[in-house]
């Protein structure tokens, strides 16, 4: 299955992948009018030590643990993708506990959000991969 | 207004042909017939015929036809010819009064050989010779102009629809084994006798219907080595491309046909090895002799035509056979009009060479 | 200290569309675009500015622009913002003005004043997607005689050629001048493109080596990098003689810049100064320059294409001459708005004449000489798009060498700071964080893309020439006419005027 690959060597650590992925998810039309003035929460984040950068976000695990800790099956897969439905989100955050990768965020409304390869959003395609300057993540099959 | 040889004139064109495999000689009376049904193929501002076999008598010396503009440039020309070959016959070429042909120049010819010991003292192949006299007069001696200059046969142009310009000269007098024709078509006015068609020089002799678009990179190519382009037209320059070619280069025409219409490199890279590396070798080398854009030429030489049209074919041009006769025109009209009944008709595909020469007796 | 200088170029930012996400900060190497905590502001210094556009590029709002300044000088025809501001600069540095890229300063371009011609009736014109377009070319000498085996079969006797795909190649960049990956992204696409790329003095980078067939390296004064093996990977050896921007003056590149593998590759010590003379100190005349190209020539078994690369001056055409009769292949021209990594302003500015004069004037000259053959003529300096391609070949170039183009293609925004060291798109810099900004995945990828652009652009005007072989056009001065200008530019050019 397709996935977000992030290639060290050429991120740059701009951090445009978090500001387009936290757009993508507010599902409007104008990236200035939608994140003025407010802390973006992104389901990707630039990691970040020294000079070397990388972005991580969901892994889409083959066996995913925050899928086994769920306590209410909120967190399902879907064509290999890890879903989340907030509607049977308890916000226990055992999820964000057990995610070694930490790629599962809390929400302020009351449930976590994390990456769905932008499935659900108007961009329909990886919005951080689209958005790179310098091909530092790659959305592919490997 | 400039006429030809002060600027470059596009031009349209008929072209026929009719070649005797084994020799037999006829008069111009047929080539005058066959170019006459292509009519509207030219607009009167040019017509010509080459005759091959025409001397018999005096085969062994170059014939120079030459136009004159006035009687100076006649005693000019005749001065200078006197400096460089023995003229052992001299007149004016025959003509006929036609309605529509009218200010004809001087029309002059001579049977001439290189004086030896000038021709020693240049230290040039005799045709080489010829060659470098012939450019002086037409680019030195103003109101002078050979438009022929092979052995044993002759070039017969004037301004005027193909079939009078026939009449004029009075071909059905003449007998040769081989003759070519051509109308024009040019697309200005006036057209220029010295700018009719065929072209010759030596015992070459082109008629060609096109406008060839890598015009000025032949010319500028060919002018490096001796050639002067002085009526800018397709056919004085392909024809020296063509003696380049054959004469200096020792080309075959298999290969000088491989040079001016090459095979698309598409083409080239599928052959087999050997073909390959020659066609290579050939485009590479020769790269500024290839010739783009429409044509359809009828090259004629001692003995023999080749016929070759452009590598897309933009131009028509089919051949027919009967017994000994070969027979090449723009049209199959030009052909059906003199042989109506043909052993074989084709049309020869872009860029094929088709050569035919006189059987050895 | 008094600031005599005011910004030329200032940031705007809109502040209706600035959403703080600070990436202009992080991606501007002079430090331009700076965070303010306590104002929750992003602040700009605009004197800092270079206008390369790094921030206004990848600003996701778009709310950046960078905009000349109108704070102006008493505005003076003679004395320019530009004179007074180099009269500053000189008065408080005392040293030479340097400058970047290709001269900038309104000379005529020549190509913008020659138009192309289609055909019309008397002859059609070729539709490039229905006939095959050929634009294949092969550089080098060519056989005068034609000689034939016993059996009659012609042998091939052309020395050896360089074969394009295409009549582009890239020009010379030195590893140094330029970065890794740029050099990794012109070789990938000189490969990909079956064209070239040159090495520039600057030697080849080990990594490099598997691109050798694509490769064109190069020896210059300051022979930095050339052993035998650099001279036997590449597919042709190019002599510097001269650059378009820099006519008459050698090369430095800075001891800061000779660091790791730019050192190594160089074969010179790190924090040294790379000193290319202004003259081959071997070459002191035409008869030495043969000595060197048949040297070169001895070394490599006579298996690779010699070129030789001059500046455009005023007596180029003789000098042309003079190198086609010295054994070199192929000539290679500069003109005078070739691009430079970093030269002298006032050379850059004012030496030199423009490509098109020389090369119609080179060409001309050596099929005067009858030894047009003898070489083939490559040109640069300047050449922006296919149609100055299509007037390059018409007037009698076989090729052309792109290099600003290319760094263009590359994300290269002509701020002409190169000489700074810190281009902020990873091209004209070593500093590695930096240098990681130029993925050759990308910009390998946006330079095919130009290339091929262009070669399809350069078919449909052969096509509507109706020629279909791009040899048809070398050379072919009929197809070109000027526009505007005098009977001497006309001559020259070799060519009419439009309406003739």
């Amino acid at each position: 299955m397709k996935r977000v690959y992030a290639d060290e060597k050429w991120c740059l650590g701009c951090k445009l992948c978090e500001y387009n992925c936290a757009f993508a998810n507010t599902n409007q039309p104008d990236m200035a009018v939608a994140l003025k003035n407010t802390e973006i929460v992104p389901r990707i984040k630039v990691e970040e030590t020294g000079k070397i950068n990388f972005a991580v976000s969901c892994r889409h695990c083959k066996n995913p643990i925050c899928i086994q800790s769920c306590i209410t099956g909120a967190l399902y897969k879907e064509n290999g993708v890890v879903m989340m439905d907030k509607n049977k989100c308890v916000n226990c955050l055992t999820c964000v506990l057990v995610c070694p990768y930490g790629a599962i965020v809390e929400d302020s409304g009351g449930s976590v959000f994390k990456c769905e390869l932008c499935i659900k959003n108007i961009c329909k395609e990886p919005a951080c991969v689209k958005g790179c300057p310098n091909k530092a993540l790659l959305f592919e099959e490997r | 207004m400039l006429i030809e040889g002060q600027v470059r004139i596009p031009s349209g064109c008929a072209v026929s042909s009719i070649f005797s495999r084994s020799g037999k000689r006829f008069s111009g009376e047929d080539i005058i017939t066959s170019i006459e049904v292509m009519h509207d193929r030219s607009n009167g501002l040019g017509g010509g015929f080459a005759g091959y076999g025409i001397y018999p008598e005096y085969k062994e010396f170059y014939a120079l036809h030459i136009f004159y503009d006035n009687v100076s440039a006649k005693h000019e020309c005749e001065e200078f010819l006197e400096k460089f070959f023995d003229i052992v016959n001299l007149s004016k070429i025959p003509t006929k009064k036609v309605k529509s042909i009218t200010d004809e120049p001087l029309i002059w010819r001579y049977f001439v050989t290189p004086l030896k010991t000038k021709l020693a003292d240049s230290q040039l192949e005799e045709n080489e010779y010829v060659v470098k006299q012939v450019f002086r007069v037409n680019t030195n001696i103003k109101g002078a102009y050979i438009f022929s200059s092979g052995k044993n046969m002759g070039i017969f142009k004037a301004v005027g629809f193909p079939e009078e310009v026939g009449r004029f000269y009075k071909l059905d007098e003449y007998k040769g084994y081989f003759w070519t024709a051509h109308g024009r078509y040019p697309t200005n006015t006036p057209g220029w006798w010295g700018g009719a068609h065929p072209f010759g020089l030596l015992d070459y002799s082109i008629v060609h219907n096109g406008e060839i678009s890598s015009y000025d990179a032949n010319r500028r190519f060919i002018e490096m080595y001796g050639y002067k382009c002085t009526l800018l037209t397709d056919t004085e320059v392909i024809t020296y491309m063509v003696d380049y070619l054959v004469r200096r280069q020792k080309l075959s025409l298999e290969e000088t046909a491989a040079v001016i219409a090459a095979p698309f490199w598409m083409t080239i890279e599928n052959m087999p090895e050997s073909e390959r590396k020659k066609h290579e070798y050939l485009r590479n080398r020769f790269s500024s002799l290839l010739i783009t854009g429409p044509f359809s030429i009828l090259l004629g030489f001692e003995g023999g035509i080749m016929a070759l049209n452009d590598r897309l074919k933009l131009r028509s041009m089919v051949v027919g056979e009967k017994d000994d006769n070969v027979y090449i025109a723009s049209e199959e009209c030009a052909i059906r009009v003199i042989a109506p009944v043909l052993d074989k008709l084709w049309a020869p595909k872009g860029g094929q060479p088709v050569i035919f020469t006189k059987d050895r007796i | 200290m008094i600031n005599y200088i005011n910004p030329q170029y200032e940031v705007e930012r809109d502040a209706d569309r600035c959403i703080k996400c600070r990436v202009c900060e992080r991606q501007c190497a002079n430090l331009v675009h700076l965070y303010n905590e306590e104002a929750d502001k992003m602040i700009s210094y605009s004197e800092k500015c270079v206008c390369c556009h790094r921030c206004v590029s990848l600003c996701p709002t778009r709310a950046l622009k960078i905009v000349k300044s109108n704070n102006t000088f008493k505005e003076n025809a003679n004395w320019s913002d530009q004179a007074m501001r180099e009269i500053y600069i000189q008065a408080e540095s005392g040293g030479v003005l340097l400058s970047s890229m290709g001269n900038p300063q309104p000379f005529p371009v020549y190509w913008d004043k020659m138009l192309i011609n289609a055909s019309q009736v008397t002859n059609p014109s070729i539709d490039p997607l229905r006939e095959p377009m050929e634009t294949k070319v092969y550089l080098g000498k060519k056989a005068e005689e034609t000689v034939r085996d016993e059996n009659g079969n012609l042998v091939c006797n052309t020395p050896v050629q360089l074969e394009l795909s295409t009549p582009i190649m890239f020009s010379a960049m030195s590893y140094g001048s330029i970065s890794y990956n740029a050099h990794a992204s012109l070789a990938r696409a000189a490969k990909e493109l079956k064209i070239y790329y040159n090495t520039g003095e600057g030697g080849l980078h080990e990594d490099f080596y598997e691109f050798g067939a694509n490769t064109i390296v190069q020896v210059a004064s300051g022979r930095f990098g050339v052993y035998k093996d650099y001279l036997e990977a590449g597919a042709a050896i190019e002599i510097k003689m001269g650059q378009g921007a820099k006519p008459g003056i050698g090369g430095h590149l800075p001891g800061e810049k000779i660091v790791g593998d730019v050192s190594k590759t160089r074969m010179i010590p790190k924090g040294t100064d790379a000193i290319s003379p202004a003259p081959h100190h071997d070459i002191y005349s035409i008869e030495d320059l043969r000595q060197l190209v048949y040297s070169l020539k001895e070394a490599t078994a006579y298996k690779k294409p010699v070129i030789v690369k001059i500046a455009a001056v005023h007596n180029v055409a003789a000098i042309a001459s003079g190198i086609a009769r010295s054994g070199a292949d192929i000539i290679a021209i500069d003109g005078f708005r070739g691009g430079t990594g970093a030269a002298p302003t006032r050379i850059r500015n004012e030496v030199g004449i423009p490509i098109e004069l020389a090369l119609a004037s080179v060409d001309q000259r050596l099929r005067e000489e009858g030894i047009r053959n003898e070489v083939s003529l490559v040109v640069g300096g300047s050449i922006r798009n296919s149609g100055d391609i299509v007037k390059a070949i018409a007037l009698g170039a076989d090729a052309v060498y792109i290099a600003s183009g290319a760094l263009i293609a590359m994300g290269c925004h002509l701020c002409r700071s190169c000489h700074t060291g810190k281009c902020n798109w990873g091209i004209a810099t070593q500093i590695p964080e930096l240098v990681k900004r130029l993925n050759p995945d990308v910009a390998s990828r946006r330079l095919v893309n130009l290339i091929s652009a262009w070669t399809h652009e350069i078919k449909e005007m052969m096509g509507g020439m109706g020629i279909n072989s791009i040899e048809a056009l070398r050379g072919n001065r009929l197809m070109l006419r000027g526009i505007g200008l005098t009977d001497k530019e006309l001559k020259i050019l070799g060519i009419k005027h439009a309406g003739e």
